[in-house]
């Protein structure tokens, strides 16, 4: 692998773990260790995996008006939400396209915001020219960031610092964990309950062995991580989402709250908002819809859509496909025809030549378990 | 047993050639999802894609390692493809084919020269 790829602080870890290594946003990663990507898969929903996600962004906003400010940025309500609460956003561009997606913690007297790995730098810049000098902007680069996810999260959490357990989806906290604080949010990107820790640079490789030494957990890699993730029917940024696709097309209408709809308090004032504003009433020619193929083939990123086995034209595309190990069967996500993006529509995907037939599902293949 | 570089183990039983992938080929895949076979009775020739293999990680194809007829195919591995990782060179065989020289599995590597060749 090339050397001039980034290291997380747990880079020797996962060597000794056994893990099989891939260049991933500019880092070297753990795609999988031994277990290999369906059993992290299925342990991850039994019992508890702990992710490395240190290579993408963590930033701090700080400034009077901070809240305000970062509503220039993103289609949703930052203001109204209270402190020691965590928020799912999206950068905006003019055309009402998704920069980034995100997530924002109000803390007290700054936001804490998580980027993807993949456009942290962008992401930085767009805030540095948003928001700066009423904002100062500080990039975080002397913590690591930790994921925990399963049904046993929280009692593993809990053996650390019982105050784990109060936390509820969403909720943030500062949290001593093995002598070090951390800032902790109830939440992940799995589909199950779990947490992200916030942890600073030298306490986490002792984070992670102490959570490692609990029989319960298992170190989970990338390949797991985009199984569970598509799964629960949430997005990839770059696949699943992008500067082309507005939140709208891309099925996240539930994340722009109504006070920054038209008619809202604080309606628009966010790149693109007329494009988006217009879409929320009117729809747009495509919608992101999860998918289910009816076979045992995968439906992998690129596969063309069909509304029937003969059509010239195709009606969609596929941008996230994989195995799904705990549905037990093949499962996607994709963009097709705003008409065609129905519950239960039938709609056939061309593999190798053969037009297979493929569900729209109404919700995806796999029930969150967030403890709300 | 013979090897190709495609990674697939030939083994002649009788007058016919059954074919497999190794376990260094099913290691390197990761968890298979996914098998298609040929019909049997078709005819293929060499370097034909016969099998589509598909694990977590992607999609592979099988070529058909000498020109002849497929004779049987291994449906079990349909049924359940994490066969293939279970036990690659053994119950998860793919297809058996029958082939005009069995003097044309020659030309392809011993077990010795596919220990080098995967290193």
């Amino acid at each position: 692998m090339s050397d001039d790829l980034k290291h997380t602080p747990l880079f020797d870890l996962h060597a000794e773990l056994g893990a099989k290594m891939v260049p991933f946003a500019g880092y070297a990663m753990p795609v999988q260790y031994p277990l290999g990507v369906m059993k992290e898969h299925l342990h991850t929903r039994a019992r508890a995996g702990l992710f490395d996600v240190s290579h993408m962004g963590q930033v701090i906003l700080r400034g009077a008006d901070v809240a305000a400010a970062f509503e220039t940025m993103v289609p949703v309500d930052v203001a109204g939400l209270a402190e020691g609460r965590q928020r799912y956003g999206f950068f905006t561009n003019d055309k009402g396209g998704i920069e980034d997606d995100l997530m924002f913690a109000n803390r007290g007297d700054h936001l804490f915001v998580v980027v993807n790995a993949a456009c942290k730098e962008a992401d930085v810049a767009l805030m540095r020219a948003a928001l700066e000098p009423g904002v100062t902007v500080e990039v975080i680069e002397d913590r690591a960031l930790l994921a925990l996810q399963g049904p046993e999260a929280e009692d593993v959490l809990a053996g650390l610092n019982p105050a784990a357990r109060e936390m509820r989806f969403m909720d943030v906290a500062t949290l001593e964990l093995v002598g070090a604080d951390c800032w902790v949010s109830r939440s992940g990107y799995t589909g199950e309950d779990g947490y992200e820790i916030s942890v600073p640079t030298d306490a986490v490789e002792a984070l992670a062995r102490a959570l490692l030494a609990h029989e319960a957990v298992e170190p989970i890699g990338l390949g797991a991580r985009d199984s569970l993730r598509l799964e629960a029917g949430l997005c990839l940024y770059g696949h699943d989402l992008t500067p082309d696709v507005t939140p709208v097309a891309g099925a996240l209408t539930w994340a722009i709250q109504k006070i920054r709809r038209a008619g809202g308090d604080r309606a628009g004032g966010f790149p693109g908002a007329d494009v988006i504003l217009a879409q929320l009433s009117g729809g747009a020619a495509m919608r992101r819809v999860n998918l289910r193929p009816e076979g045992r083939a995968p439906m992998r990123e690129g596969v063309q859509i069909f509304a029937d086995e003969t059509s010239d034209t195709p009606i969609g595309y596929v941008t996230s496909g994989a195995f799904g190990p705990t549905v037990e069967g093949p499962i996607a996500m994709g963009y097709v025809s705003w008409d065609l993006a129905e519950p239960d529509q039938r709609l056939y995907g061309e593999v190798r030549g053969k037009r297979l037939p493929v569900t729209v599902l109404a919700a995806p293949a796999f029930k969150s378990r967030y403890k709300k | 047993m013979k090897y190709t570089e495609e990674h697939e183990w030939l083994r002649v039983e009788d007058d016919v050639v059954v074919v497999g992938i190794t376990a260094h080929a099913a290691e390197q895949l990761g968890d298979v999802v996914f098998v298609e076979l040929p019909d049997e009775g078709t005819t293929v020739s060499k370097d034909d894609e016969v099998v589509v293999i598909e694990s977590v990680k992607a999609a592979s194809d099988i070529l058909a390692p000498l020109d002849g007829e497929i004779v049987e195919v291994n449906g079990a591995i349909v049924d359940e493809p994490g066969k293939v990782n279970d036990d690659p060179e053994g119950e998860a065989w793919f297809f058996k084919m029958k082939i005009e020289d069995l003097s044309e599995l020659d030309d392809y590597m011993d077990e010795a020269a596919y220990r080098k060749f995967i290193g």
